[in-house]
């Protein structure tokens, strides 16, 4: 049995989410104190891909990242190329991973109450600081949410990996694209022991999401009884 | 002057306007709820940005429109206290109050956390999460958060308004030991009359983003310059007043002549005239009209009783206080009441000429 899959999997969601986490938090607090037309545009860019259809979003990234794409012709120059190797897998899983993040951080971020930002300010500290010591520790909840919801979206991503990707075995198929061609070529008992996979990993970051929240409300509602 | 505000900014309905400068003392700022009291706070400790404008703390300009200066809040090293406090939910006491003093050695660290915690009698409540604290002690945290900082002004909005009576007047006997100790400008927004009389010596009153009264509160309570001001400071009695050629004062509302002392030699013509309801006197024995001044036959048309006190609603006319009409508000201690309740009508009211005062607008 070839295992590649699976680490091809973990490998590409794990560093997806990685990616999504850092980007999709720094463009939330971005987002924060802003208003006005130009964020609401840039609003919709970055949900776009969560309402595209997964094969359009490939699609794209295809024209942008392809021997003719903008970047494409410039990651040509030295001498890289992103379609069809392990980077694109990540590509496009962050991608389609990005809008949950983005979306839970900048919930969560706004749940915090500006008084304690403001209060942070009048006692000297910088900006970061604040973001990093006040806003991100009170948004935490929310936002290891969001990296969950982000990792398991990156985990089943499929339309948009293949179409920048593609298949090439031990190299860019992943656990939904090993699925998809066990079935096509009739190998059901290959396709069943990685659905099997996927609902295992699934189940168990599902589990592990409940209990955290769940340890969270307990530990609240034992505060509250004090 | 240590402070000195000069700034204009545009709110939802009025524009807040404002200039004053405040003594190294406590300096209560008094006015009705969205007057501005909140947003002059923010905008001189850099949370709101002033249309226009100049604030200049200890000779350091922090804020110059002209000349295109805005400090930072982190760099003003002004502390506002926030009305529900804004203690950092998920640092213990010792870390919220740390929590400004970052950058400082560790040594000096300590030293200023333990001087603050045994000034704001915190000891013992180091170790404790904001949300393990009574209301009292959150108010007392964050007075130490922001005391350790050693602000070069202190900025409190509404410090007592969420706390219960009984622990107000606790709140308040701290406020006041900080406030002696503190020697720097303390601005403290409040809407309680007696809190801000209470706190410091000198008042602003502010009234739809303007400057209504500033100066020291006995002066104030003495001679409010407007009707707007004797309202904002407890003023029960106003009535619309016209001067005599005589000197004497025509009252329109309570239907009666007062000489009021001092009113000859004020040249503009005065609109209104009050008294406060505690200051207006009964006559124990009445002689006769000519031997007292300001003296007028009354009647009692109801009265309201609070725990010590009772407020009198007293109309000059029987006929109106038959009706249940009033045109004057007593206040008496009960002990005053219980000696004049069994008398029978008229009572002989006094309203003293030194405790009169006019106001031209």
């Amino acid at each position: 049995m070839d295992w590649s899959p699976l680490w091809i999997s973990l490998a590409t969601s794990l560093t997806a989410t990685a990616v999504t986490l850092v980007a999709g938090l720094a463009a939330a607090a971005w987002r924060e104190n802003r208003t006005g037309a130009g964020a609401a545009l840039i609003d919709g860019v970055f949900l776009l891909p969560l309402v595209l259809p997964p094969t359009v979003v490939g699609f794209f990234l295809l024209l942008f990242f392809g021997r003719n794409g903008p970047l494409g012709k410039l990651l040509m120059q030295v001498g890289a190329t992103v379609v069809f190797s392990w980077p694109a897998t990540v590509i496009a899983a962050t991608v389609v991973a990005f809008p949950l993040m983005y979306l839970t951080a900048r919930a969560a971020l706004e749940q915090v109450d500006p008084h304690l930002l403001q209060a942070a300010r009048t006692l000297g500290a910088s900006e970061w600081r604040i973001f990093r010591e006040v806003a991100l520790p009170l948004a935490w909840p929310g936002v290891l949410a969001g990296t969950i919801l982000s990792f398991a979206r990156a985990l089943g991503e499929f339309g948009a990996t293949l179409m920048l990707a593609g298949n090439i075995p031990g190299k860019t198929e992943t656990i939904p694209i090993a699925i998809y061609f066990a079935v096509e070529s009739n190998d059901i008992r290959q396709a069943l022991g990685w659905c099997a996979a996927d609902v295992g990993i699934s189940i168990a970051l599902l589990g592990g999401l409940y209990y955290w929240t769940h340890a969270q409300r307990l530990r609240r509602e034992r505060w509250r009884q004090r | 002057m240590p402070l000195e505000v000069q700034i204009e900014k545009k709110l939802a309905d009025f524009t807040l306007d404002v200039a004053f400068r405040a003594p190294a003392a406590p300096l209560s700022i008094l006015g009705a709820s969205g007057a501005g009291k909140t947003m002059l706070l923010r905008c001189i400790a850099g949370l709101e940005r002033p249309g226009r404008g100049r604030i200049v703390l200890n000779e350091r300009v922090v804020f110059d429109s002209e000349r295109k200066i805005r400090i930072p809040a982190r760099e003003r090293r002004i502390a506002l206290l926030f009305q529900n406090y804004a203690l950092f939910p998920h640092r213990t006491v010792k870390q919220n109050i740390a929590f400004g003093l970052d950058g400082l050695a560790q040594t000096e660290q300590a030293t200023r956390i333990a001087s603050v915690v045994e000034r704001t009698h915190l000891a013992g409540l180091e170790q404790r999460y904001p949300r393990e604290l009574s209301g009292g002690e959150q108010q007392r945290a964050a007075l130490a958060r922001a005391l350790a900082i050693e602000p070069e002004a202190l900025l409190l909005d509404e410090p007592l308004a969420a706390l219960d009576t009984h622990l107000r007047s606790q709140v308040e006997a701290q406020l006041q030991e900080t406030f002696a100790a503190y020697q720097r400008p303390a601005l403290l927004v409040t809407h309680n009359i007696e809190e801000a009389y209470r706190l410091s010596e000198q008042l602003l009153v502010l009234s739809r983003g303007r400057v209504a009264a500033f100066g020291a509160k006995e002066e104030i309570f003495r001679h409010p310059p407007s009707v707007e001001v004797a309202r904002l400071t407890g003023c029960k009695n106003i009535s619309r007043a016209r001067a005599n050629a005589d000197g004497t004062i025509e009252t329109l509302d309570w239907d009666c002549r007062l000489r009021v002392e001092g009113a000859a030699a004020g040249e503009r013509a005065p609109k209104f005239i009050g008294i406060r309801a505690h200051h207006i006197d009964f006559l124990e024995s009445h002689g006769g009209a000519a031997e007292a001044e300001n003296v007028f036959p009354c009647w009692v048309a109801r009265t309201s009783e609070s725990p010590f006190r009772i407020t009198l609603f007293l109309s000059v006319d029987a006929a109106h206080s038959a009706a249940g009409r009033y045109q004057l508000q007593a206040e008496v201690s009960k002990e005053k009441w219980k000696r004049f309740r069994e008398r029978p009508f008229p009572w002989h009211v006094q309203l003293a000429p030194e405790l009169l005062f006019l106001m031209d607008k």
